[in-house]
This record gives C-alpha cells, structure tokens and sequence, in this order.
C-alpha cells in the first residue's frame, strides 16, 4: 500500500518536473543555510573553547597594583607590590588549589647561528599544573631549581622551530640574554589565545633565576603578576575574598585605602566570550531557520496548488474507494517526498559550502552530525507540517463536488 | 424475495441548501432494485436522476428516508465502510470516463485493488486479465490519451468490475461516444448483466440505449413517474 502510494507520488512530481524542482529549492537553500550557519556557529565556539580550555580553568591573576605618589595615582603594575612570599601566603589558602608567580620579560635567545626574541616567563613548576600545560619532551623544572635558581628552560613551540629547526633542543644550552641556560623539556602546542596571541612563542625559567639573573629589578623578591587556580568554579568568589584580605593585611593596607593589588577573574571574562560566541551561532541558526520556513510555506503553496489541481482526480479516487485517510496519506507523502529530496540536496550544498568557506575564507567551521540530523529532522517535519493542510483538504473535498470538478 | 433487494429505498428525500433556501431534489422516492436485475433510469437534466445514483453509489447521503444497500443502512455506516461499499460493492462507469491521465492502462486498472489492500503482483495479474477480457490485450502500457473513447471506456468498465462488484451504477456511459460504439459499450454491458448476474443500474438520455435495460425507471421533477418493464412502443413515444 505504502509503497504503491510512494510510487504514485513519485509519478505525480514527475508530471510537473520544474515545478516539483523550484520547490524543492526552496527547501534545500533553507537546509544548506541552517547547515552552513551551524557550521560557521559552532566553528566560532569550537575556536574559543579551545582557547578558554588552553587558558586553565577556574583561573586568577592578581597584578601587582596601582600606587599614589604624592597625589599622582599611577597605573596597575607600576609598583612592584607582589612577593614571592605573597604567593607562598596565597598558596595556604583553603579556597585555592595552586598558585604561580610570574616575572615576565623580553629577551633575545641565541642558539648557535639563530636568534629569536621572546617572551621569557620566570615561574614556578605549579604554573603548569594552573595553565594546563603539559611538557611535552623532557621534564618542567622542579621547585629544587626554584629553590637554586638554576639556569634551566622550558621551551615553547614557536621557540623551538625558530631556533632549533628540526634538530632535538633537549640537553642543548642556548643563551638568554648572553647567559647559557640548558633545554630541559619542552612544552606541548598550545595554540593561539582568546586574544589571538600565540601562546607557544614563550619560554618559561624559574622565578628566582629571572628575578635574580635575568631581569635585575630595583625590588629584589618582587612579581609582576601571581596565577592563583581556585579549587572549583563555586570556589571563586571565596578564593577572591580570601586572597583580598590576605594580601591587604600582608601589605598593611589601612582600611579605606584602595587595594594595591587588582584581582582579575579570568575564567569569567573568558565564559562572557563564549557566551558571546553561543548567542551569536544561536543567532546565525535562528536567521537560516527563516529560510527554513520559507521553504516550508513554498511546499504548502505548491500542494496548495496541486489539491485544486487534481480535484477531479481525487474525486474518481473517492469513487473507487480510497478513504479520507488513503488521499490524505498520498498528499502527504508527496510533500515529505519533495521537502526530503531538498533537504537532502540541501546537505550536500550546506557541507560543500561550509568545507570552501574553511578553505578559501579560512572560517573555522566545524560540521557534527548531529547538526546534520537535526536539518534533516526538521525538514522532514516542515513538509509534514505544511503539507497536512493541504492534504488534508484534498481528503476531506465532497466527492461529488470534486467529481463535477472540471 | 423482496428480503433480498440490493437496493432499497423508502421514503427518500434529498434536498441542497442554496443561498435562494432549501431546493428539493429528490421527493418521496421508493425503490427496491434485486439483484441481477438491469435498471435504465430516464429523465430531464435537472429530474434528480444523478443525484439519486450519487445517493445510491455512497457518494452522497439522503435528507430523509432510508437507503438500505445489501442489507446495510447507509445511513449508520462510517466514512471508511462507505469507502470499502464503493470499492468493493459497487462499480462505478461515467460519461466522461474519468480515467487518470498520467497512468497507464494497467495503472487505472489496478487503482481500486491498491485501495483493496492487494499486493503489486496480483494486481498487475488482474489487470492484465481484465483488460484481455474488454478486448484490449496489449494496450496496458498506453496512456489514456493514446487511445479512443470506446477504449477508454471499456477501460473504465474493466475498472468498475475489477473487485467483482455486485452492482455497477452507469451514468450516461455512452453520452461522449458516437452510435456504433455506444452498442458495443451497451453488448458489454447486457453480457455482464446476463452471464455474471452483475446489478446494472444506467441513467440515459437515450432511448435505444434504455431498451438494453429490462426495467425502466423515470424521473421528472425529482419524482419517479414511470417504474416498469421497458417496452419499445413505450420508449419510442417518450421525448428524448
């Protein structure tokens, strides 16, 4: 029954081919724009993901602060107000999981013929636990070398390919700043940041090494910034509080006074971006769907058309005992047929569209199937939604009106 | 004997709701037609005569009165028991043959056994059978176009008796063919009649045509008028 009634309608769309095709159309520039908008959606939160995920979760920054001298207030970091000793304080927290401190700085790197300017990172072993960074030949230096601040790098990606080409880094001693410091591992790709700063063109050290060899500073035992990781995302707002009063009773800060330090909770500024990026490709889906829809009517127009059409015919059909349900099932299908013949096309435009908006444009796009399914769903359910009525009304025409039809 | 009417109708009245009001089409008709038996039905256009065989082919109900129809009161059935009645009881054969264009002989055939529920095979083997049987072995693949009128309409008769129904219920089958043909139509129909013991009931304008029936029943003004047996000198004298 069914499939007499699916060749019937196939026949039926075969008499009208262009008809049959314009809107199938319709359907399938709805489906190849859902599809390549969804592409494009989830590619933007692929990418920033991606960046949040390489950042380190539940992630602080205390920069050291602001100071006022003699009525001039000047800007965060121009006075060095962070220790060393602050992070060890920070780091017996109960809200805080692990703590780094960091001294950056920029300094030319020397290996054999090849030179290459980067960023030098003096730290501690903890700041790759925090940033979820992984070594990935060698091994990170220990707290034993903080301790003896021993001349020791980690090299990041970028690095090692401008400096050592192909050739194996491990063991080899390159020179920062004149001083020769040994390769002992170097750390995993890390890709670029929610900023678009590479974040493999950086090397790290040890903390004490850069404070006391590298970068001389007129406040010996100071930080620029201290990496803090809270224990869980609910523990953020505690590990704030904990962290700002701590550091206002270790810096003997009267109350009243501004903070000389500035807490900045990274994993927030980074979940806005996301969000930013989640309404966007809802947004993206949401204006393809349009189209989506506007297919939809086109195939109700079509069957619209159709029904009046083959009055007569669904009069002689009545004649010869098809039942309400028999007419409506055969409209039906013919709408379900065009409406997935169009999504399918559609598919195949969408994805082909997506892949040469990566190549050619270099979008991010990332195609799931589930995305794929979810087109195909609701195409098949815009031709049942708006082929029912249609058929709907061919089943219930009077058969001797539809008879008389001419 | 009169338990066993195919047809039988008390009392019937049908009337259309028109802007100008109520319009009676049908008044106070009673029949009983039994089976094997073959009925020409004669009238003015607009005496009720196709209204009255839409009301006996299940494609319209009556106002009043009652339609029994092989021993069920229409009146009581459902939808889908008013489909299987026209699919599987009655045949239908009309002036304009109402083949569907775009299917092929065999396809037109076959329609009424898709709504049967018989498998493709079967389908297509009945088909083929019926259609030798009309005398037109050969043309299954043909368009209705492709052929003549007489052709299509014996196509339109092999449809009509492709669930072996007990009644065909004929209206004006000649009406669009020229005299030759209609007599062929015609022999197509007394044989059935007379050899399958099939219930033949044809509306006419004709009067040659009505005298292939055995019973005559006239309409005018949506009354039955005359009801009997057909006599020649009786069909000569009416108008045409």
């Amino acid at each position: 029954m069914i499939g007499a009634m699916l060749s019937e309608a196939w026949h039926a769309m075969g008499a009208n081919r262009l008809r049959a095709f314009l809107t199938m159309l319709g359907m399938m520039i709805g489906v190849a724009a859902v599809i390549m908008m969804l592409a494009i959606g989830r590619g933007a939160q692929f990418v920033v993901d991606e960046s949040i995920a390489s950042m380190g979760s539940n992630l602080f920054i205390v920069l050291s602060g602001s100071a006022t001298s003699g009525g001039l207030r000047m800007g965060m970091g121009a006075v060095p107000t962070l220790t060393i000793g602050d992070t060890d304080a920070i780091a017996e927290l109960p809200s805080i999981a692990a703590v780094a401190p960091a001294v950056p700085g920029t300094a030319q790197l020397v290996y054999g013929s090849n030179n290459w300017s980067t960023q030098v990172v003096g730290t501690s072993p903890s700041a790759l636990v925090i940033r979820a960074w992984d070594v990935s030949a060698g091994y990170a230096f220990t707290d034993a070398d903080v301790r003896a601040a021993t001349r020791v790098v980690l090299l990041g990606q970028t690095v090692v390919r401008n400096l050592f080409g192909n050739e194996d880094p491990l063991g080899k001693t390159i020179r920062i700043k004149q001083s020769p410091f040994l390769v002992v591992g170097v750390l995993a790709l890390k890709g670029q940041s929610l900023d678009g700063r590479d974040q493999d063109d950086a090397v790290m050290i040890p903390v004490t090494t850069a404070q006391r060899k590298l970068f001389g500073s007129q406040f010996p035992g100071s930080v620029r910034f201290i990496m803090a990781q809270a224990t869980s995302a609910e523990a953020m707002p505690s590990a704030e509080r904990e962290m700002t009063q701590l550091l206002r009773q270790r810096h003997h800060l009267p109350e009243r006074t501004e903070n000389d330090f500035d807490i900045r909770n990274l994993t927030a500024l980074a979940n806005a971006a996301a969000q930013t990026t989640r309404v966007m490709s809802v947004m993206l889906g949401a204006i393809a769907s349009v189209s989506l829809l506007v297919g939809g009517i086109g195939i109700m127009n079509i069957m619209l058309v159709s029904v009046t059409e083959r009055t007569r015919e669904i009069g002689i059909r009545v004649a010869i005992g098809a039942r309400e349900r028999d007419i409506l099932l055969q409209f039906l299908l013919e709408a379900i047929i065009i409406s997935m013949i169009g999504c399918l096309v559609g598919v195949i435009v969408g994805v082909g569209a997506a892949v040469l908006a990566n190549l050619i444009a270099k979008i991010a796009v990332v195609i799931t199937v589930s995305s794929l399914i979810l087109a195909f769903a609701v195409a098949a359910s815009v031709g049942v939604f708006f082929g029912f009525y249609p058929a709907n009304k061919a089943a219930r025409l009077k058969p001797i009106d539809a008879l008389r039809y001419q | 004997m009169a338990q066993d009417a195919i047809i039988r109708i008390t009392h019937l009245d049908k009337q259309y709701e028109t802007e100008a009001g109520l319009v009676p089409v049908l008044r106070d008709i009673t029949l009983a037609i039994q089976p094997g038996e073959f009925v020409a039905i004669m009238g003015a256009s607009g005496s009720g005569k196709t209204t009255f065989m839409n009301i006996v082919g299940c494609l319209d109900l009556p106002t009043r009165g009652t339609y029994v129809l092989d021993g069920a009161d229409v009146a009581t059935l459902n939808k889908d028991r008013l489909a299987r009645l026209r699919n599987k009881t009655i045949g239908f054969v009309f002036q304009g043959f109402n083949l569907l264009p775009r299917a092929t002989l065999v396809d037109n055939l076959a329609l009424p056994l898709i709504y049967a529920g018989v498998a493709k095979p079967e389908r297509i083997k009945q088909a083929l059978e019926l259609l030798n049987k009309v005398g037109l072995g050969g043309y299954g693949r043909y368009l209705p176009n492709e052929i003549s009128g007489g052709q299509q309409q014996r196509v339109a008769i092999a449809r009509a008796l492709i669930n072996r129904p007990r009644l065909v219920l004929a209206d004006e089958p000649t009406g669009n063919l020229d005299s030759k043909t209609s007599h062929e139509i015609m022999e197509l129909f007394t044989q059935l009649n007379r050899d399958e013991g099939i219930t033949i009931v044809l509306v006419t304008h004709e009067p040659d045509i009505a005298a292939y029936a055995k019973r005559l029943v006239r309409f005018v003004d949506g009354r039955i008028t005359h009801d009997g047996a057909v006599e020649a000198r009786f069909i000569e004298e009416m108008p045409a």
